[in-house]
């Protein structure tokens, strides 16, 4: 994408473009661990949600079904945050994977 | 109709913001600049201003109120000194990053430690990069001038950049003029409308204010912030000029106080202006070519047109009422002389720190000043760059 140049920029930050953050995968950002979703250790109790800095929680049908790996950055908070004694979410090793050119 | 009335400093600021349509007002009281604060808090409660009043816990607070008035896109405005200035710090950089138009009035008063609630400009001089415009005033009528004039400035479209109005610490604040007062309808049509840019309250589009920046954008966003302040400068002229042809009293960067003529010159801000004018009337009395040069918009610095008022000067005594320490001098006079630097023929420059604390300066201390540059003049040799005016040594 084409970077502007400081003149074509609109005033004082604004971004005209809101909700871009949607093309910024940060979960490029994990490195070592994820968290992984154990669905019957499960009580729908939203604290991974609510806590997760990155909207990463995926819920459908009002239910936590899972992680979205785009954009978790592998923080743990959600597995920190977990209630149940059999957690719901745990941190996992995760092979860093470069993706190419990078 | 133009009124005289007898008001100190604080006084004329709170009816220059009575007048201008203010949306906003977030401010947090203290030494000396409490009384805008209290004066405006009345004009609320008396119905004379219909803009908001918010008194927030803390400075740091009130200049983040203003920051989220003006980013909805309402008129904002505020007060402090000193330590509510430093506590103002980090917000201070974020309203001039995101341009928006907020005008404070600070009355300058001088940093802890120790603590001191007198009038220096160690406060002003320390925000002096943090992108706001900086002017500042001799006396009540010019506070009343400059901070009308702000508020043009600040919301200029090419401009775009919050103002800073000073005024000296007690010395002005608290000291009681016959000052002229412009008619309200006057004032607010010379103000005129607000118009926001990307104000949040619309919400018919969507766009977001403060997002992050990293390495491939910050750069370019602050280069683009700095064109706004580099605008200013003929904004500032013309309205200066537009003031004076609507209530007669003309402003620019700088007031020249028997300087066309003159060989030496005194160059220094704010109230200590006026005892310097006295001095130099003693001293041309007495025959010496001596002029002063009064600079009324420390940032953006107008440093082209001070070089070119002093490069054919023999000698130049600048006085800082503030200090830089570890510096090669206080920020006026770095300025200044680095101003002069490309110039060929150039007049000898030293620097004075004066007033630290509320230090009285007189007109004994001015001519002290004048000896030591007819001294210069004369034998083209600099005992010290840097003195201090009236300390015990
Ligand atoms: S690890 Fe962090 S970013 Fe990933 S889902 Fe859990 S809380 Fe969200
Ligand atoms: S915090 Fe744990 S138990 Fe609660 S919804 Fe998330 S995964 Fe399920």
């Amino acid at each position: 994408m084409k970077k502007e140049t400081w003149r074509e920029l609109t005033i004082g930050t604004i971004n005209l473009n809101a909700g871009n953050s949607i093309t910024n995968l940060t979960g490029t950002w994990r490195s070592g661990k994820k968290p992984e979703f154990i669905e019957e250790n499960c009580i729908q109790c939203f604290f991974c949600w609510l806590y997760c800095p990155h909207f990463a929680i995926k819920v459908e049908g009002e239910k936590v079904i899972g992680i979205n790996y785009d954009y978790c950055t592998g923080c743990g908070l959600c597995a920190e945050e977990c209630p149940p004694k059999e957690k719901a979410i745990i941190m996992v090793p995760e092979e860093i994977k470069l993706a190419e050119g990078r | 109709m133009k009124t005289l009335k007898p008001l100190n400093g604080n006084q004329t600021i709170a009816e220059a913001v009575r007048q201008v349509d203010i949306d906003v007002v977030a401010a947090y009281p203290i030494t000396p600049s409490t009384a805008i604060v209290e004066t405006i808090a009345q004009f609320k409660a008396d119905g004379l201003i219909k803009g908001e009043f918010v008194c927030p816990e803390s400075e740091h607070s009130a200049m983040s109120v203003c920051i989220g008035a003006a980013a909805a896109g309402g008129r904002v405005m505020t007060a402090t000194s000193a330590q509510g200035l430093a506590l103002m710090w980090e917000m201070l950089y974020i309203a001039a990053g995101l341009r928006l138009p907020i005008v404070a009035a600070i009355v300058n008063r001088a940093l802890s430690a120790p603590i001191n609630i007198h009038g220096d400009h160690s406060d002003t001089m320390g925000a002096r990069d943090s992108g706001w415009i900086q002017i500042y005033s001799e006396n009540c009528q010019e506070a009343y001038d400059n901070f009308i004039q702000a508020f043009r400035i600040a919301e200029h479209p090419d401009v775009r950049t919050p103002v800073l109005v000073g005024l000296d610490g007690f010395i002005i604040s608290h000291s009681t003029e016959i000052v002229e007062i412009e008619d309200d309808e006057e004032v607010r049509r010379f103000v005129g409308e607000y118009l926001p840019i990307y104000p949040l309250l619309d919400t018919s589009r969507r766009f977001t204010v403060g997002s992050i920046d990293f390495t491939d954008y910050y750069f370019e966003h602050k280069r683009s912030q700095i064109e706004g302040i580099e605008n200013s400068p003929r904004v500032i002229e013309q309205i200066g000029q537009e003031f004076g042809q609507k209530f007669g009293r003309y402003y620019s960067f700088f007031e020249a106080y028997h300087l066309d003529d003159a060989e030496l010159v005194i160059v220094v801000m704010s109230s200590a202006a006026g005892t310097c004018k006295e001095a130099i009337d003693e001293l041309r009395e007495e025959g010496l070519k001596i002029g002063l040069l009064k600079p009324r918009v420390f940032r953006p610095f107008p440093y082209q047109k001070i070089a070119e008022a002093l490069k054919d000067k023999l000698a130049v005594a600048v006085l800082d009422r503030s200090s830089s320490p570890g510096a090669f001098g206080a920020p006026l006079f770095t300025e200044i002389r680095s101003a002069l630097y490309d110039y060929e023929k150039r007049p000898k420059i030293i620097n004075y720190i004066y007033g630290l604390g509320g230090r009285d300066i007189k007109v004994e201390h001015f001519k002290e000043v004048a000896q030591n540059l007819v001294r210069i003049a004369t034998t083209g040799k600099i005992d010290s760059h840097v003195g201090y005016l009236n300390l015990r040594e």
